[in-house]
């Protein structure tokens, strides 16, 4: 078959015309369907307007309290067992929500030279520090990560691809990834029914109990131990968070990263 | 036409291995199932009542919770008004699974019936069935 340049150009400007105008063609003969086939399925939905005042979600760790035997492990007993985390045995693939470190190490670039042998012993409770300004949000290629408006930093698992970008992003090492399904290393009989686990593949952290707060309660691990753990709303002055806080002198993981963290560790 | 035989032979053998799966299947369809809502949550109710009507949750469930998942867990909205204006908790293992507890009778009766596997169960934890049931599929990959 040939074709002479006349014909060409009408072949070509037509296909254009049909290729460019596809929306505008399904708009045209079937008005409103090709929408309604992209949003919703037909299920309605319209988001709620952000509330007026943000609250903004803080917690409070009494470093002291934390030293005296057994706070620590019953904070980290109560979160590990509310969301189903998974115990692999081995630092490497360690699911960490809530773990402990020491002092030279949750506050790397801050240890004294001659530290006090009780500072250089005392454990210290690591958390996602649900930043103000959370690298991990802006290196997440799919908003599997995002930023509540209530300043909780939340993972939707179901979005989450595995790259592990948050990881590195993260400089609090609050994050760790399913190398295997986690299912694997959790007691069935223990599971909390009320909350899922996750599947290999994913990332995960402490999600500041957004589950618990829905309900109005506490985090788990400041239910468990309110000797040494405070949670509340740093955005009202009033709040038992702000209150601790003017009275106490407090420190802060990394501040000169510029991510502001809400998590305080009273000194 | 040459070797007209050969070829109309040939034909009817591929013809024959193509359609295998048709006629190897004929007259074999598997019978529609049936989900069961005979659990004891649902027993209790009065008006057995899903949170929307029968013929919306056949075929709109699939959205239905979509939107919940994005609804609850993105927008922290995990209050759900039907159109009767009832209210209920979003939740997938807490509000579907409280009533629906027969998962392999109820879920899985359709979507094995429709070959389909959705992902939900990776994650969300399917409550123990009736202990007559007590060795559940998802043991196997349990050691601890």
């Amino acid at each position: 078959m040939s074709m002479d340049r006349r014909q060409f150009i009408k072949i070509a400007g037509m296909s254009a015309l049909f290729g460019l105008g596809g929306k505008g063609a399904f708009e045209f003969l079937r008005p409103g369907a090709l929408e309604a086939s992209e949003h919703g399925h037909g299920v309605e939905y319209v988001p709620e307007e952000p509330a007026e005042v943000a609250k903004r979600w803080g917690m409070t760790i009494d470093v002291q309290k934390c030293g005296e035997p057994g706070v620590v492990e019953k904070c980290i007993k109560a979160c590990h067992s509310t969301h189903n985390i998974p115990d692999f045995g081995d630092s490497k693939n360690q699911v960490k929500w809530l773990w402990q470190d020491d002092y030279e190490h949750t506050f790397a670039g801050n240890e004294n030279s001659y530290m006090d042998d009780r500072v250089k012993e005392l454990p210290f409770l690591c958390l996602c520090n649900h930043c103000d300004e959370p690298p991990c949000v802006r290196v997440c290629p799919t908003k599997a990560t995002f930023r509540r408006p209530d300043g909780v930093v939340a993972m939707d698992y179901h979005r989450c691809i595995g790259c592990r970008f948050c990881m590195a992003g993260c400089p609090y090492g609050s994050r760790s990834f399913n190398w295997f399904d986690p299912r694997n290393a959790l007691n069935q009989k223990e599971y909390n029914l009320d909350f899922p686990t996750r599947m290999k593949g994913v990332v995960e952290k402490c999600n500041f109990c957004v589950e618990r707060l829905a309900q109005d309660k506490l985090p788990a691990c400041v239910e468990a131990a309110p000797e040494a753990l405070a949670f509340g709303d740093l955005a009202d002055p009033d709040s038992s968070v702000r209150q601790i806080l003017r009275k106490r002198s407090s420190m802060r993981r990394k501040l000169e990263l510029g991510t502001k963290p809400s998590v305080f560790y009273l000194v | 036409m040459y070797d007209a035989w050969k070829i109309l032979v040939g034909l009817a053998i591929f013809l024959g291995l193509f359609t295998f799966a048709f006629w190897m299947n004929a007259g074999k369809a598997a019978p529609v199932p049936e989900p069961k809502i005979d659990t004891p949550e649902i027993k209790k109710m009065a008006v057995k009542q899903c949170v929307e009507d029968k013929e919306y949750m056949r075929t709109t469930h699939m959205q239905l919770v979509n939107v919940w998942r994005d609804q609850a867990l993105r927008d922290g909205n995990r209050e759900f008004i039907n159109q009767k204006g009832e209210k209920y908790v979003i939740s997938l293992q807490n509000t579907c699974l409280k009533c629906h507890s027969n998962k392999k009778e109820f879920c899985d009766a359709c979507h094995n019936y429709t070959a389909i596997a959705p992902y939900c169960w990776d994650c969300h934890i399917v409550p123990p069935e009736e202990p007559k049931e007590e060795p559940r599929e998802e043991s196997k990959g349990n050691e601890s």
